[in-house]
């Protein structure tokens, strides 16, 4: 009789240490938990857990401090990437992101996002693009798809009256100071995998100091499409990619093809060791 | 070669060697306030191009940088006011300036930097509105500092120089109330504070640091921070606002400033704040010289506005004239004070006009007479406006007839060609001695010319 | 005391220049100053003025309704300034430039060719500054090495080469004054009288 050792367990999933045992206010069959999930992953892997001080939207997420355990700042709507900038100008050791949907950066911030990106300002995007407005009740986005029905727009979106879907990630990308623009989903396994990829891209483009990062996460909102959580991941891969195409969108990082955007510092960041800004420990 | 004559000495100019000439330099308002907040220690400095204050701007481009500092020219004001906002949670002590109608873009931040209680220092060189108004100098956003920007139920402190010297003082001052009290504050300027240059003794302060056990620094061996003014729960946001106003309480009780000027004999006091309390000291100085007995209370916070003091002051005064280069804001403040123990009189000039300081003379001699707050909300150059309570509109009145020329001085006129910085003086006050006499426009212009001896 | 300055005349006449260096050199001799340019679109746009407010003690309004010198370099600037200068005043008018007289008959009107003597000393553009000369050799208002001092102060910094040439003007306009017009009139005190309280 041979005793078999038992192999040693190995650990193929666990909860990341940032990412906090709480029940979430997000609907069943929600996509920000997946996305939340994918950030502590990353930054956790890249070691910058410690450093990271991340700006919360409004939105859904508004209250995504309370499910990763950073140091968070609030921003009114729309202004995260400014409040970004704020703090990555006199924190320059630290690891700035922002987490925004689709109503905050495509609609009412859009002008802090395409100027945090044209300086090439060195913070990461994580844009939540669910193509509706959750929190308020499900109100029409600019990112809603074209006859798509939401509480504003009842009839479906009508091009005539409400225009076509803005394409965010695709704008941002031209800008030069973009180090990194991707398109990922949480539709299925391969596709997060992929989407994590693109973050972990993004977050390693801001510890290189090669300029502005942004991931677009294309997420479902069951509640707010009418749908079932199934219902919604099939939509999700089968019509929402259509107007919005997966994939790298901007790769401007060191070593890429298309050339760094801006390595390092900019000047107009505070020195660190000089000019260390109050805010040190008790 | 040119054989330089010796200058003609003419005694009414000589001025020169008059003292022993300190050690000043020439600086612009917008520069030396900027350079007072470098030395103050601002970590931080966002802005937005806007009239009369880009020299401020400019010169933050240029020194922050220089000095190791964090600079951006943001894309607006709302981008400003809100890396402003991520800075200041960060722990840095951060400036931000602008003008009125980039102060009303910033006032959403003002409203969360309330509630989530992050210090900054905020300078509005105010100009004329409303809306896009004019660049002139101008005190018409006392309510908004005072009263207003955001939303939500909070309070920020709202500081007002008189003089450059001050100002630079009263930048350190704003830092330390922000981190003291974890608020926003407020500097009220105004354009000529700006854009004039004054002699400046480079004295500079630079407040200690306070310990922020509350600043993001990154959550490394500690528990994560938020720094936010989100309170869902009711039950939870009104606890939070007992506590945001008990903390006003204690401002309101401890940070009171106001100086007076010749009070002691004083039968009439004037209130004004900024430019306006400099045009008032030289009324005041016109109005003794003839035998008038006038002071000067000058509120340097305007909130807390200096009610009790001010209300002790009244109580040994027949009556207050405020002036603003305003239609009439602080003078509430000033009424709801004094409660009605004396008359509040009020003379503004709007637009960015600048009330003159024979305007100011004349005001001080109708008060001094009537003892009447006739003039109380009257805005030279307007259409009266019945106001409720206000005794000086007769209903039959006809309408103010305009003028033939400015009665005091502007920077900007409506004659985009000419130089502005003055205007043709004719008379003042038309409508102070119309009533019972309107007998058509100009019959009444050309008899209250004759009435007041022609052309000064 | 105080005592008022206005300049005045088209932009690139060097107006908030010869105001500047007027109060740098009141600075330096101990005295009281303000310096008020206008500013804002009309900088650019053709006209210019600035105020210089000259006093022993603190200046009180930084606004004035009636200047005791106003400088005028163009037709515009004396229709505009030339009427408020207060009585017993003085007026100093860019003669190269503006023909018509003031009409006042209550002031001391100094017209100088400023023009013919700033080519003169070497550089057509520096009427403001034979202006100035003009101004401080009527009234004494600093002495002329104050002006001097500022001018190395301001110009002689960043453009030696400019700073004689400055110089140059600066002593041709007070030279101007002394040989002709600059007749000394009787003037009231400004200060308290000229308001009829």
């Amino acid at each position: 009789m041979t005793a078999t050792v038992p192999a040693a367990p190995r650990v193929i999933y666990q909860r990341p240490a940032r990412l906090t045992d709480v029940s979430t206010r997000y609907c069943p069959g929600c996509g920000h938990g997946i996305i939340h999930r994918l950030v502590a992953e990353v930054l956790e892997d890249l070691g910058v857990d410690g450093r990271t001080i991340a700006v919360a939207p409004v939105g859904c997420s508004v209250f995504a401090y309370e499910y990763l355990g950073y140091d968070w700042c609030e921003a009114p709507h729309g202004r995260a990437p400014a409040v970004a900038t704020g703090i990555r100008r006199v924190r320059p050791d630290a690891f700035v992101l922002t987490y925004q949907g689709d109503g905050d950066l495509a609609a009412i911030g859009t002008g802090e996002i395409v100027h945090a990106a044209a300086r090439g300002e060195l913070i990461t995007a994580i844009f939540v693009n669910n193509g509706i407005y959750g929190m308020t009740g499900g109100q029409m986005a600019p990112t809603t798809l074209v006859g798509q029905r939401t509480t504003s727009s009842p009839t479906g979106r009508d091009v005539r009256a409400a225009g076509y879907p803005v394409p965010m990630t695709e704008m941002l990308a031209v800008l030069p100071g973009v180090a990194f623009a991707a398109r990922g989903s949480i539709a299925d396994p391969s596709a997060i995998g992929k989407t994590k990829a693109y973050i972990r891209k993004a977050c390693e483009a801001q510890i290189r100091g090669e300029g502005f990062a942004v991931v677009e996460v294309l997420s479902n909102c069951p509640v707010g499409w009418g749908m079932t959580a199934q219902e919604s991941i099939r939509y999700l891969q089968d019509v929402v990619v259509q107007t919005y195409p997966l994939g790298v969108l901007a790769d401007r990082r060191a070593g890429a093809q298309s050339g760094a955007a801006r390595p390092g510092t900019p000047p107009g960041t505070a020195r660190h060791a000089e000019n260390r800004p109050a805010g040190q420990e008790a | 070669m040119t054989t330089v004559p010796p200058p003609v000495e003419d005694p009414s100019f000589s001025l020169a060697g008059t003292r022993e000439p300190p050690r000043r330099v020439l600086m612009k308002g917008n520069e030396a306030i900027a350079e007072a907040a470098i030395q103050a220690g601002c970590d931080a400095y966002f802005g937005y191009p806007i009239t009369p204050q880009a020299e401020l701007l400019e010169w933050m481009a240029k020194r922050m940088p220089e000095e190791g500092r964090a600079f951006v020219q943001a894309e607006s004001e709302l981008g400003a006011i809100n890396m402003a906002l991520g800075a200041g949670a960060a722990g840095a002590r951060v400036l931000v300036s602008s003008s009125g109608p980039g102060v009303s873009l910033m006032a959403e931040a003002m409203s969360y930097m309330a509630g989530s209680e992050v210090p900054m220092v905020l300078i509005n060189v105010m100009r004329g509105g409303p809306g896009l108004g004019s660049i002139g100098p101008s005190q018409s956003d006392y309510f908004q500092a005072v009263k207003g920007h955001g939303h939500g139920d909070y309070r920020v402190p709202v500081l007002a120089p008189s003089s450059l010297g001050e100002a630079m003082e009263m930048v350190a001052t704003a830092f330390e109330l922000a981190e003291h009290y974890r608020t926003p504050v407020i500097i009220l300027a105004d354009g000529i504070m700006g854009q004039a240059m004054e002699p400046v003794e480079q004295h500079y302060r630079t407040p200690p640091r306070q310990t922020a056990s509350w600043a993001l620094t990154g959550a490394d061996g500690r528990e994560p921070r938020v720094v936010r003014s989100l309170h869902l729960a009711p039950e939870e946001l009104e606890e939070h606002n007992a506590h945001l106003q008990e903390k006003f309480r204690a401002i309101a009780e401890h940070e009171v400033r106001w100086a007076g000027e010749r009070l002691d004999d004083a039968d009439l006091v004037i209130v004004a704040y900024g430019t306006a309390a400099r045009v008032a000291r030289t009324a005041i100085a016109r109005a003794r010289a003839a035998g008038l007995r006038v002071g000067l209370f000058r509120p340097i916070s305007l909130w807390p506005f200096p009610s009790a003091e001010l209300a002790g002051v009244a109580d040994r005064t027949r009556g207050l004239l405020v002036v603003e280069l305003s239609a009439g804001q602080m003078v509430e403040d000033v009424r709801l004070a004094v409660a009605g123990k004396v008359p509040v009189a009020f003379e503004g000039r709007t637009g960015g006009m600048v009330p003159s300081p024979d305007e100011v003379v004349e005001a001080l001699r109708e008060l001094d007479a009537t003892g009447s707050s006739r003039r109380a909300r009257r805005v030279r150059r307007r259409p009266p406006i019945p106001v409720s309570g206000a005794d000086h509109m007769h209903p039959h009145e006809p309408m103010a007839e305009p003028e033939t020329g400015h009665d005091a001085l502007s920077i900007f006129g409506d004659d985009a060609w000419m130089p502005h910085w003055y205007t043709v003086p004719v008379p003042t006050h038309p409508t102070r001695n119309g009533r019972g006499r309107g007998h058509g426009r100009n019959g009444s212009a050309e008899r209250r010319r004759g009435d007041e001896g022609g052309t000064r | 005391m105080e005592r008022s300055i206005v300049f005045a005349g088209f932009g690139g006449q060097g107006i908030l220049f010869a105001g500047h260096v007027l109060a740098e050199a009141a600075m330096n001799a101990g005295a009281e100053v303000i310096w008020i340019p206008s500013y804002g679109p009309e900088m650019r746009g053709g006209t210019a003025s600035c105020t210089v407010i000259v006093g022993d003690e603190p200046i009180g309004s930084p606004i004035v309704d009636h200047p005791d010198v106003a400088v005028v370099f163009n037709p515009p600037s004396l229709a505009k300034f030339g009427p408020m200068v207060a009585p017993g005043g003085v007026l100093i008018v860019n003669d190269s430039l503006v023909e018509a007289p003031s009409g006042r008959d209550d002031l001391d009107e100094i017209r100088v060719r400023c023009t013919p003597l700033a080519r003169e000393a070497g550089d057509d553009r520096l009427i403001n500054v034979v202006a100035l000369g003009a101004l401080v050799a009527r009234t004494g208002i600093v002495p002329p090495d104050r002006i001097r001092e500022a001018l190395h102060a301001i110009v002689g910094k960043k453009r030696p080469e400019a700073l004689v040439v400055d110089l140059r003007a600066f002593d041709l306009g007070m030279a101007a004054v002394a040989s002709g017009t600059g007749q000394l009139t009787d003037r009231p005190a400004v200060e308290e009288s000229a308001t009829p309280v």
